[in-house]
């Protein structure tokens, strides 16, 4: 019995785990984009079903976004703006985490999520600026439910930043995983956004 | 990195509690990759039960097509639950579950990568499942009468959605993350290959699943305008489904069963690149789905059109049977072997291979236009062949893996047997559906279906194949529940070490 358990190798290290935040918040990301699409192709659907009319110039147009409803350009554009902005401060989050720099590290965490709070802020304007309601026809249906949904992944970006410059703001300053990962998911928001930008209220 | 995931022995030694309650509150706040995979195995074998009821009422009702005993109402719920519970109630969590319990184990990871994340998944799929049932009994459900269960329905479908995309993303997350130190993608086993390539397929075409139904769900409860009320849920939702998503649902299936040959010829998977080339082909299929179009095949017209036809119908389609032909052909190849040594989940696991790849032919011949089967029961025949055929893969899977789940073996009698049985129920139950689809029965109909044939002998037959594999689920977790808690208690790898058949 002896001699077994002396042939028994030790146990070996722990497997170390490489990089699974970011690999999952890919995989988050990957989800999202997949939704975020597949609401703009179904939107593509029912535009292109929509029935031609003239518009103002002359030409024809497809009669879907309803003729008394007028898109806000200044407020839809400046949350275009404040979208690249916020990507621009999770990238500014890994570049000071890279260099141990906590206190630029949490600023540009706590900006981020801030922005994402005046973005949040810019699109609830847009509805109150539209003045349209939910039930008003299909296309106020599907505005909301996709505009809705871009919502709230907002809301899980402030979220996440929030959780990350907490975890700095608390010690964590080699811990770039998680700060990687937020600029990650603030690039997929800003991609995601701009998207349904374009196709909203560029397109229209 | 420094996100803590607790390893199974810590999670489980800081929960213990005395008394009935803290075994619950073990269960419900457990890390241990083993005990969630368990609760998606189990939750899902109460959801099969469910399923092949409700085959074997939609059966009997159908024998006759004039008497009823149920009413027309509960009839478009009773199929409307056959294909959601087959589909998010039974191939995904039974897939999903033993990905769970056993990926970390066999890339050699102390823990699932979120396991917290993927107990919340669980959760969410239990809870969103359970929601969904329960709407459906309320005549709920796709073309439902009461309104609020619909919307209960499509929120139960919104969270086990989510709840199953959160327990995919831990699978991904432990297969590409947690390997052994110095073990390559190409190195893992072919199971844990196919729950990479499986669970990847759920996070890129499920949540095209979800967007719709935002839509679906918020016109449904505001305005019922654009995409149909409560009909227009089997349009924009029904390709869930139905094939070629299916096939995605069911490609751990394939990763089981190519797991299993090389254990049989007791040596080495020759080829086995080509193995994992053939799991992945099967995933081609998600490129169709997200389209939300169906790929048929019009063989008529120029050869441009000819063509345009052809293209996406064989990429979509074709491709992922030639996925599962590849690894059913290597399977073949390496039991050419003269060490053979029959394992009794073989025998389960390769009838449960072939009802799937019967499934995907099946499927191929619905979709060209000229066999005029769109709309018939053939395609609820399909469904049939590859919900119950991953059902006995599952089988083979948990008989398989038992003794690293539970420490336990099932009786070698026993996986054979209702594996065998459940082979012929699944024949009975889907051949003559196959067979009526060609006589022009229409699906999701119990009535008014007259055709020159014998109608009563293919639906009889089709309810006496239902009742069959229902009594094998019976008999199946009867006999699991029966032998992992009080069977024989084995250790190591009793397939290979010691001599288990």
């Amino acid at each position: 019995m002896t001699a077994s358990v002396e042939r028994v190798l030790p146990a070996g290290p722990a497997t170390s785990a490489r990089h699974p935040l970011f690999i999952a918040t890919g995989s988050v990301v990957a989800a999202g984009t997949m939704l975020m699409f597949g609401m703009l192709a179904v939107w593509f659907k029912f535009r292109d079903a929509s029935p031609l009319r003239v518009g103002k110039n002359g030409k024809m147009i497809h009669d879907w976004l309803p003729a008394d409803l007028k898109i806000p350009e200044v407020a839809t554009n400046t949350l275009a703006i404040t979208m690249v902005i916020a990507a621009i401060m999770g990238q500014w989050a890994v570049y000071s985490a890279k260099r141990k720099d906590s206190q630029h590290t949490t600023l540009a965490l706590f900006i981020t999520g801030m922005v994402g709070v005046a973005a949040i802020n810019a699109q609830v304007a847009i509805y109150k600026q539209m003045g349209t309601v939910l039930a008003d026809g299909a296309y106020q249906t599907m505005f909301y439910a996709i505009t809705g949904t871009m919502l709230f992944l907002l809301c899980t970006g402030v979220a996440f930043s929030l959780v990350a410059a907490f975890r700095v703001l608390g010690g964590r300053v080699t811990d770039r995983a998680v700060v990687t990962a937020h600029a990650m998911y603030w690039y997929f928001l800003t991609t995601a956004f701009t998207a349904m930008w374009f196709v909203l209220y560029v397109q229209k | 990195m420094t996100t803590v995931n607790l390893p199974s022995s810590v999670g489980v030694e800081a929960t213990v509690n005395s008394g009935s309650l803290g075994a619950v509150g073990t269960w419900l706040t457990t890390t241990d990759h083993k005990r969630i995979g368990r609760l998606f195995i189990g939750t899902a074998a109460l959801w099969l039960l469910a399923f092949v009821g409700v085959g074997v009422l939609l059966g009997f009702e159908r024998i006759d097509s004039k008497a009823f005993t149920l009413n027309e109402g509960m009839m478009t719920q009773l199929f409307a639950a056959s294909k959601t519970l087959a589909t998010y109630g039974v191939m995904i969590p039974l897939m999903l579950g033993l990905a769970i319990a056993l990926v970390p184990t066999q890339v050699g990871s102390r823990a699932l990568m979120f396991a917290r994340n993927a107990m919340l998944g669980y959760c969410l799929w239990a809870i969103g499942s359970s929601l969904v049932v329960a709407s459906l009994l309320a005549n709920g459900g796709p073309g439902g009468g009461e309104a609020k269960m619909v919307d209960l329905y499509l929120l139960g479908l919104a969270l086990l959605i989510v709840g199953v995309l959160a327990a995919s993303v831990s699978v991904i997350a432990t297969v590409i993350s947690a390997r052994t130190a110095g073990t390559d993608l190409a190195d893992v086993s072919t199971f844990s290959w196919s729950a990479l390539i499986g669970a990847t397929s759920l996070v890129l075409t499920l949540p095209v699943t979800l967007g719709t139904l935002i839509y679906v769900a918020v016109d449904h409860h505001y305005t019922r305008i654009a995409f149909g009320g409560n009909v227009g849920i089997s349009k924009w939702l029904g390709w869930s489904m139905t094939q070629p998503q299916t096939f995605l649902y069911i490609i751990p299936a394939v990763g089981i069963l190519a797991e299993l040959a090389p254990v049989v010829a007791r040596k080495a998977q020759p080829l086995r690149g080509g193995v994992f080339v053939g799991i992945g082909l099967i995933s081609v299929a998600l490129l169709g789905s997200v389209t939300q179009n169906v790929h048929g095949l019009a063989w008529t017209g120029t050869i441009v059109d000819k063509a345009k036809s052809f293209v996406p119908y064989a990429l979509f389609n074709l491709l992922p049977i030639l996925g599962i032909v590849v690894v059913l052909g290597l399977a073949l190849i390496a039991l050419k072997s003269d060490s053979i040594k029959m394992i009794s989940p073989f025998i389960p696991a390769f009838l449960g291979g072939g009802m799937i790849l019967t499934a995907m032919l099946g499927n191929a011949v619905q979709l060209i236009s000229s066999a005029n089967l769109s709309g018939t029961v053939f395609e609820e025949g399909v469904l049939i062949y590859i919900s119950y055929g991953s059902v006995l893969v599952a089988w083979a899977g948990v008989a398989y893996w038992g003794p690293t789940l539970w420490g336990r073996m099932l009786p070698a009698k026993a996986v054979v047997g209702i594996g065998a049985l459940g082979f012929i129920g699944t024949v009975l139950a889907a051949l003559p559906m196959l067979i009526a689809g060609f006589a022009d029965q229409q699906s999701d109909s119990v009535k008014d279906f007259d055709y020159s044939g014998p109608a009563k002998l293919w639906n009889g037959v089709s309810t006496i194949g239902h009742a069959l594999f229902a009594l094998c689920v019976i008999v199946g977790i009867a006999a699991a529940i029966k032998s992992f808690a009080t069977g024989e208690r084995v250790s190591g790898n009793p397939w290979v070490d010691g001599g288990a058949q």
